[in-house]
């Protein structure tokens, strides 16, 4: 009996980690856009445009990195727009956010019409050697697929680049004082640029996980909201990847359970069970990270701001 | 003569803004090795044009050539390149990083790892060799404005800059710190940099300028010899009109008592005692000045007098009413009128209009509100007359006063404050920023209310302002008062012992 527990345990946290990986990528990618002042409320469009082009090369080629590569270019093309209309035109950031939504929805479900109901090739489970050998935590982080281990990676690499390099500094100077970084020589556009199309590549990786890897099929919608919660997430993560890390793992968590207890059924309606991990996420967030949020710690100054050098 | 090459010469710069010729056909020759002060009106172009010079604007006409050679800069990197490094009247630093972090923003690109420790053993190094000192690991927001701008001058020195542009450093120096500043750039002097420097406090220029250029209305309208000038004939220069320098008989006028504020102490926004035991009174006409060195108390005293922050204990009455958790709309109602230091953030809203800026604290009135509704004729027309009063430089009152010169913006929040009657007063930092003939101007306007028998709490680290226009000087050290004295028989040595926290008795003794 106890055996048995131990074991659904590691299975939820198994299936935590997968849950939580797309929602990984979508918000180390908008880590960067905002901690250089620019807010892009368009994950959720961007998600979507990454699944359904990272579903459907990988369909065609027979090739899922092939996919992936795809999704990150779709999705940071597609941010792009997000950069010309807040950045070049200096639009508001929030309309400009709002409409790649509507948009991804819109192109992803109109090209995706064709791909309903095939399934196509996604990325297997890959032990790795030794790692996975490990009791308890090697049966959960290292018993994953290939874009599993990327994400890992991805989250002391953004820290370091953020908090140890040139470039970092340059990002978070250019979100907290444009004005400063272009006084000294650090090209505000061109920060912003990068750092904009990077986070819509991510978004885009973050849609292709859900179709390439935590499914292997295209469904309409199937970013299911989880573009909004990394919004919420970036916030109450700091802007900080290390604390992002652990709150997709969390929203990973309570969704893993919430199919569970679906399983099981104990005659709660799944639509109440389907909320769980996004109401379960943003109130526990929303408790761990008080203390900060009332000390208004954190949020780049410049964050939704346009600069334009000859203005004050 | 190989010491009197120009460093800068910049020719027929003209920048235009919407509605403005911030400059027209300036010319300016900054030469090597020589302190070149700016002096002009608030709005005479002294920012743009320097500005211009660190390619922050680009300038609609003109040439500008740096060490004899012709430069054009699309961006304030190429100026970086050339040497050329300057202190913003608004600074320009990340409050949230640290010293070194600033200084070293934009050093270098890429993945190229941030070398902190050895950034900050060369900051230390630099700090020692031109005597500015500052904790390379402090964050910016930790540190009092005086340091903030040490922090800018390393960050240029940092690049070799031999060019250095000082756009108004003084206007926030405490006189000792002011000093201080003054033997650092005589020693840069020394090792050949040349430097611009822009103040209005003619005794400063007199004193530490090899040469003089001044703008008016945007334009050159010489360029002197320091030797070969005087202050009167450089304000004459300035504002091209003959300045009278008022001194005020000040009859003795007292009347009944308007604030009174017993045993009050508070708390700063860090949470630490920023107030302790203050007490004091402040009658109808009369104006109590208050000395002090910049943070010891200063804001929160002036702001819980206006009802903006809390007190944690004492008592503060105004015409005898107690004001004890009172909000800043009673203290309004009870006739207590702010001119506070920080323009931006608490006095004003950058993106409205100068009209809309101008009724903030009245819109409630019945001239200028029916209803809900705000009446923009009366609004449009009282905006019109407080420009032309102060004598405002805009282009109108509908440009958004983000866009105005430091002295103008600090010109409409004292317009503002100052056409409403008022019981007590509080100004802080009145003058700060602002050219002589607007300085002569606000103190006159002080006067006049004193005369009309309002209470005036006036907040300032000039000592001269202090000691010539109020009737007693309180001085404030760590949150306390050292003594009051009566301005008349102040000297100002006894104040400088006391804002250095000495109590009146052993000063005086
Ligand atoms: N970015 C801008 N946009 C619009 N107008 C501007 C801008 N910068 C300056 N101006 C205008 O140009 C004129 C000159 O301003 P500037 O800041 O150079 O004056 P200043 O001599 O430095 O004055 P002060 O002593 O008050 O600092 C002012 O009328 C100002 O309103
Ligand atoms: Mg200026």
């Amino acid at each position: 009996m106890e055996a048995d527990l131990s074991v659904l345990i590691i299975a939820i946290l198994q299936a935590a980690v997968r849950s939580g990986t797309p929602i990984l990528f979508v918000c180390i990618g908008e880590i960067y856009a905002e901690r250089a002042g620019v807010l892009n409320v368009g994950l959720e469009g961007l998600m979507l445009i990454g699944a359904i082009s990272g579903f459907t090369v990988s369909f065609t080629t027979g090739s899922a990195p092939l996919g992936v590569a795809a999704a990150a270019i779709a999705g940071g093309l597609f941010a792009l727009i997000h950069a010309f209309t807040t950045i070049t035109l200096r639009a508001d950031q929030i309309v400009s956010g709002l409409t790649l939504t509507i948009l991804g929805t819109g192109i992803s479900g109109f090209f995706g019409k064709a791909m309903i109901g095939q399934v196509g090739p996604g990325f297997d489970r890959l032990e790795l050697p030794v790692l996975a050998q490990i009791p308890v935590l090697g049966e959960i982080f290292f018993r994953q697929d290939a874009m599993v281990y990327l994400s890992f990676l991805l989250v002391p690499l953004t820290w370091w680049v953020m908090f140890r390099t040139h470039l970092g500094l340059a990002i978070r100077s250019v979100g907290e004082s444009p004005a400063t970084a272009d006084s000294l020589g650090v090209s505000v556009t061109r920060v912003r640029y990068g750092c904009v199309v990077f986070g819509g590549a991510m978004a885009g990786v973050g849609g292709a996980y859900l179709s390439l890897a935590y499914t292997t099929m295209w469904v309409e919608q199937m970013s299911g909201g989880r573009g909004w919660i990394t919004l919420a997430l970036v916030i109450f993560a700091g802007w900080n990847p290390a604390k992002a890390f652990l709150g997709a793992y969390l929203f990973g968590g309570a969704e893993a359970l919430q199919l569970r207890l679906q399983a099981v059924g104990l005659g709660i309606p799944t639509y109440f069970l389907m909320m769980l991990p996004y109401v379960l996420t943003i109130a526990i967030l929303v408790m761990a990270s008080r203390a900060s949020l009332r000390r208004r710690l954190g949020a780049p100054a410049a964050l939704g701001v346009p600069y334009a050098r000859e203005e004050r | 003569m190989s010491d009197s090459r120009a460093a800068v010469s910049m020719r027929g710069v003209t920048k235009r803004f919407p509605g403005v010729i911030a400059n027209d056909r300036v010319d300016l020759e900054l030469l090597e090795g020589e302190i070149h002060t700016l002096l002009g009106e608030n709005g005479a172009g002294k920012s743009t044009l320097m500005n211009v010079l660190t390619g922050i604007y680009l300038p609609d006409e003109g040439s500008i050539s740096v060490a004899g050679k012709p430069v054009r800069f699309n961006s304030p990197k190429d100026a970086i390149a050339l040497g050329i490094g300057m202190v913003h009247q608004h600074f320009k630093l990340v409050q949230s990083h640290t010293v070194t972090e600033n200084i070293v923003l934009g050093l270098a690109g890429g993945f190229q790892p941030v070398r902190l420790s050895e950034a900050e053993g060369r900051v230390a190094e630099l700090s020692e060799r031109y005597g500015v000192k500052v904790d390379p690991g402090a964050h910016v927001w930790e540190l009092s404005i005086g340091e903030q701008q040490r922090v800018e001058i390393l960050k240029i020195l940092f690049r070799g800059a031999k060019i250095l542009l000082l756009d108004e450093p003084t206007a926030v120096l405490t006189p000792q710190e002011a000093d201080e500043l003054f033997v650092t750039l005589r020693s840069m002097r020394e090792k050949g940099h040349s430097i611009v420097f822009i103040s209005h406090k003619l005794d400063e220029v007199m004193a530490i300028s090899d040469r003089i250029t001044v703008l008016r209305g945007g334009k050159n309208v010489g360029t002197v010899q320091t030797s070969a000038t005087s202050p009167r004939a450089l304000s004459n220069l300035m504002v091209g009109r003959e300045i009278q320098f008022q001194t005020y008989p000040r009859p003795e006028m007292k009347g009944e008592s308007i604030l009174e504020v017993k045993g009050v102490s508070a708390e700063g926004d860090r949470g630490l005692p920023a107030l302790k035991d203050v007490s004091f009174e402040v009658a109808s006409g009369e104006i109590l000045g208050f000395a002090g060195v910049a943070g010891n108390g200063q804001e929160e005293l002036a702001q819980v007098v206006t009802g903006l922050k809390a007190i944690s204990s004492g008592s503060i009455t105004v015409d005898g009413r107690p004001m004890a958790g009172a909000s800043a709309k009673d203290f309004i109602d009870a006739g207590v009128s702010y001119v506070p230091a920080d323009r931006h953030g608490v006095a004003t809203v950058g993106d409205m209009s100068l009209t809309h800026n101008s009724v903030l604290r009245r819109y409630r009135e019945e001239k200028f509100g029916q209803g809900p509704l705000l009446n923009l004729v009366a609004a449009s027309k009282y905006a019109d007359r407080l420009i032309e009063e102060f004598d405002i430089k805009t282009p109108g009152r509908e440009t958004a006063v983000r866009t105005l010169s430091g002295g103008n913006l600090q010109k409409v929040i004292l317009a503002r404050e100052m056409t409403t009657r008022h019981r007590l007063l509080v100004v802080m930092s009145a003058t700060h920023g602002l050219d002589v003939g607007a300085t002569e101007f606000v103190r006159e306007t002080l006067n006049h209310h004193r005369e009309e028998g309002a209470a005036i709490v006036l907040i300032s680290e000039d000592l001269e302002e202090l000691l010539s226009l109020s009737d007693r000087i309180a001085v404030l050290f760590h949150g306390e008062i050292m003594g009051i004295v009566d301005a008349a028989q102040a000297e100002i040595e006894t104040l400088g012992l006391m804002m250095a926290g000495e109590r009146q008795s052993e000063a005086v003794a």
